[in-house]
């Protein structure tokens, strides 16, 4: 068949999208605030140097030409910190967001197909998971493998999973009840075809929407974990650990907390504003 | 016979959707099953297509038995019978065009490579009048005909023996219908499948089909030749089908008789003892209400209903019951 | 002077796509005890038109002019507190869907009742009488065990006749029906328009009835509107309408019914409804009309007399046949 044709037809799809999408303006300015994020975190750290780099001569200093943002307690350049903070925060809200997915979603999709059988199993134990306080999770975790990066991935993946899988799952037993499925089946499809071809694709606006609040609260996760101790650790920048070190020195350099709490409030912001406006235009009522 | 059902049961749990339905659709014949909702007429064209597990009872496509087939089975005898679904928004893949819509079956039968679905894609698009540039659009971007042409095509791109066609047109506008059931006709005459025509509207068999079969709660109460069926229904619920339906001519509606039928369909939970549709019928007795009436051919002329009335060999008249 | 009079009646919805010209200078009248069938196929305006009445319409997106009167008082401009006194109380509406319009968590009796409550001010039991009286007016039989039940546990077409008590509670001057029937079975739906004829013949309510299907307005209605695209383009009592439509489009919806098969073939309408996007000069029907000619494309056709009480935008109507 001509694959042209289909190309074509996306594109024109992907147009149509975007000029629904270009002329709202809150999420147009969480584009931009994501898009700055993500611009810092690959390109910050090529630009502002060795965020361990240790400037005794200037230990607290206020903003200044030399230290745009300042510096902490050990003379190290705030703004390096924040770039360096960025690429973490990216890391932990991608990763476990995507670790989440590509666990939830085929969980979901199985358990929402073949609900005869699958589907109580699965939901009592998304029950229980939800029922597990997230922190004790962390902390096990944390003492299991040791706090580290890879740890607030896997704890915040994991306690994104119910989500993706009940979203997952939702979706699918309503896409199930379409009859261009039933029109698939009578045709002789097999359930793989069925799964991937019809079934996935029309799941797909939502958990695309999840996606874009669950990377927020991840990166809030991050900070909040690498805050207590239990993620990231000194001397490696992170927004949280940058906080923990500022919270001793709120009077004497506020600004050591007013930047990474900025943000972790920015950041969040934009994709939450990006979801929205996405959740809007791919909301399929809204006739896409 | 291409399509013979004998003695169908389907129950979802405590609802006796199909309960006891014997039909037969001949080489190239268009069987309209009408009846309201609650009827169970949907169920039937599940059941045949085995979207959903009969029960009880047979299903004969072509002389063979497809009642118990497993799904691996029944793949290579879906080349035989398509559907065609009612809603022009739903049936279609959203994320695929027109092009993968109606090429998918042929590629999945592997009945034509690449290069030669592309061609019968081509073809068929023609056959059901959309243009070749519709090939690469999406579903929503087609009106509501023009859905309902793709769904056509989809169904006939195999050239199967039976379609089942469930509310093809009550979705559309009566001039999109008008358009879409000629095509229908033709494309029935060209290709010659044979049509299980689901509905609830009774002007749209009398258009189309050579046969009609009323249902109602899960059974059928009377069936003939089209001609027959219009001219003199015999059972009461077939004349109160029939009268109810509003002609678009004010002088001959406000002077016709019409039988008013009391209440509601009952639930297929709980369906009444006797004949089902006792508990409506203006012509109801005794008997009626304790046992069930058979579906008999009194005059031997194709043309059998259940009634009590027509067993004790009188002509039912319910609209001169009031 | 008649009981409803709507003059030049234009609305528009401001949509992504730019302004949607729903309907275009429609004028008609609506008298005591009248039923008037607004017909045509979908997005042809016949809702919008109606819901104009009682300005159910998105008001923030809404752009109307014209006017609508009631009993010679402009509701146009009338401010939105006296507005929800003329609505229930002087103008009700019947939708499709009677499932969606009736509260889930409120038994029927409750619902019917707290209308008589807040638009009559009756006291509980007075109100609970009159719904029992309402109930059976509209021809639901055990009306009182009926009053304790919740909308889930009634059928389609028991509950449709719900929501037309609980329209026709406040005694309104106009109701507007919204396709009422059309959800139901037909067995079903010949009770609900009994229950129409017998409002009007009963309370002299006069009814709008927005359907697309024309043996419901040969059923029921005493004058009908036909709309294409925004516009009436015929209007005549039934009777008339019927057996000299004048307008190609009104014969070419007759003809493309089931029932008029001609040698086994139905009369189609080819081409499609233009985008309400668009406001062309010509004649909206023009490229899909076999009488069309070439004043057709250059200008509209008014709507005129024709005979006796039988308007037409036709440049080229259809003789007395």
């Amino acid at each position: 068949m001509t694959e042209q044709a289909v190309t074509a037809g996306r594109a024109a799809r992907r147009r149509r999208l975007w000029r629904r999408f270009r002329r709202r303006p809150m999420p147009m300015a969480g584009l931009v605030l994501v898009v700055g994020f993500v611009l810092l975190a690959l390109a910050g750290p090529l630009v502002t140097g060795d965020p361990a780099a240790q400037d005794y001569l200037a230990t607290l200093a206020p903003p200044s030409p030399a230290h745009l943002m300042g510096t902490d307690d050990l003379g190290r350049d705030a703004f390096a910190r924040i770039a360096h903070g960025a690429q973490v925060s990216l890391q932990a809200g991608v990763l476990s967001t995507l670790l989440a997915m590509a666990v939830g979603i085929p969980i979901g999709l199985v358990a929402g197909f073949y609900r005869r059988w699958l589907d109580p199993i699965v939901m009592r134990l998304v029950d229980v998971t939800l029922a597990f306080p997230f922190l004790v999770f962390a902390v096990g975790l944390a003492a299991i493998i040791g706090p580290s990066l890879k740890g607030v991935v896997l704890a915040l993946g994991f306690s994104q999973l119910p989500a993706v899988i009940r979203i997952t799952r939702g979706e699918v037993l309503a896409v199930r009840e379409m009859d261009y499925v039933a029109a698939a089946v009578a045709d002789g499809a097999g359930d793989g075809h069925i799964i991937f071809r019809y079934v996935l694709p029309n799941c797909a606006s939502p958990l695309i929407v999840q996606a874009t609040v669950a990377i927020p609260a991840a990166i809030i996760g991050e900070s909040t974990l690498s805050f207590l101790g239990l993620g990231v650790q000194p001397p490696t920048a992170s927004w949280g650990v940058m906080l923990t070190t500022a919270q001793q020195y709120l009077s004497d350099a506020p600004w050591l907390a007013i930047w990474p709490g900025l943000m972790i409030a920015l950041a969040t912001l934009g994709f939450n504003l990006l979801g929205d406006g996405l959740r809007d235009v791919l909301d399929p009522r809204s006739g896409r | 016979m291409i399509l013979r059902i004998d003695n169908l049961v389907k129950h979802y749990g405590q609802v006796r959707a199909v309960d006891g339905l014997s039909l037969e659709i001949g080489q190239g014949e268009v069987l309209g099953l009408v009846g309201e909702s609650g009827s169970g007429k949907s169920t039937v064209g599940k059941c045949v297509l085995r979207l959903t597990d009969p029960t009880a009872g047979t299903i004969e496509l072509a002389g063979r038995d497809i009642t118990r087939l497993s799904r691996r089975a029944m793949r290579p005898l879906r080349r035989d019978m398509h559907m065609v679904f009612q809603d022009p928004f739903s049936s279609l893949n959203p994320r695929f065009t027109i092009e993968q819509i109606v090429g998918e079956p042929l590629l999945r039968h592997k009945v034509a490579d690449r290069r030669g679905a592309s061609e019968r894609v081509s073809a068929m698009l023609e056959k059901v009048g959309l243009r070749q540039e519709m090939r690469s659009r999406f579903p929503h971007e087609l009106s509501g005909g023009q859905r309902q042409r793709v769904g056509l095509a989809r169904a006939l791109v195999l050239e199967p023996k039976l379609v089942v066609a469930d509310e093809p047109v009550s979705a559309l506008d009566v001039s999109v219908q008008a358009s879409v059931l000629n095509l229908i006709t033709d494309l029935q005459r060209d290709m010659g499948f044979s049509c299980l025509f689901i509905t609830h509207d009774l002007s749209v068999v009398e258009f189309l089909a050579d046969r009609i079969a009323v249902m109602y709660l899960g059974k059928i109460v009377e069936s003939g030749p089209k001609a027959e069926i219009f001219a003199a229904p015999r059972h009461p619920y077939t004349q109160a089908l029939l009268s109810a339906a509003p002609v678009a001519d004010p002088v001959r509606q406000r002077e016709r008789r019409r039988v008013v039928l009391g209440g509601d369909v009952p639930s297929p939970v709980d369906p009444p003892s006797g004949c089902r549709f006792h508990t409506r019928c203006p012509l109801a007795y005794d008997a009626c209400r304790t046992d069930e009436p058979p579906l008999t051919d009194t005059r031997g002329n194709g043309h059998p209903a259940a009634c009590h009335l027509i067993t004790a060999d009188r002509i039912p008249d319910a609209a001169a019951h009031r | 002077m008649s009981l409803l009079e709507i003059t030049d009646l234009t609305v528009g919805f401001d949509t992504e796509d730019g302004l949607v010209q729903a309907v275009r200078d429609i004028s008609l009248t609506l008298d005591e005890g009248e039923i008037l069938a607004l017909c045509g196929e979908s997005g042809c305006g016949k809702s919008v038109t109606a819901m104009s009445v009682p300005r159910l319409l998105p008001p923030d997106t809404t752009r109307l002019s014209g006017s609508v009167k009631l009993d010679g008082r402009e509701l146009t401009t009338l401010p939105e507190p006296d507005m929800r006194h003329v609505r229930g109380k002087d103008v009700s509406v019947v939708f499709q869907e009677p499932m969606t319009s009736l509260n889930p968590s409120f038994s029927v009796g409750y619902q019917i009742t707290e209308v008589l409550r807040r638009h009559e001010g009756l006291s509980r039991r007075a109100a609970g009488d009159r719904a029992l009286e309402l109930l059976e007016l509209v021809g639901i039989p055990a009306a009182a065990r009926r009053m304790k039940e919740y909308p889930h546990q009634l059928s389609g077409g028991m509950r449709q006749r719900v929501m037309i008590a609980i329209a026709v509670a406040c005694s309104p001057r106009v109701l507007i029906a919204d396709e009422p029937t059309t959800a139901l079975d037909v067995t079903i739906q010949a009770g609900v328009l009994d229950v129409f004829r017998d409002l009007r013949d009963r309370l002299g309510t006069a009814i709008i009835l927005i359907t697309h299907d024309l043996g419901v307005v040969a059923d029921i209605a005493d004058r009908a509107v036909v709309m294409y695209a925004g516009r009436a383009v015929e209007q005549a009592t039934v009777t008339e309408l019927f057996a000299n439509p004048r307008h190609p489009y009104t014969l070419g919806l007759m003809k493309a019914l089931p029932t008029a098969a001609v040698g086994g073939r139905l009369a189609e309408i080819p081409g499609m409804v233009p985008s309400p996007l668009s406001d062309p000069d010509e004649c909206a029907f023009h490229d899909r009309c076999p009488r069309v000619q070439v004043d057709c494309r250059v200008s509209r056709p008014p709507l005129v007399r024709q005979a006796e009480g039988h308007l037409a935008a036709c440049f080229h109507p259809g003789g007395q046949s």
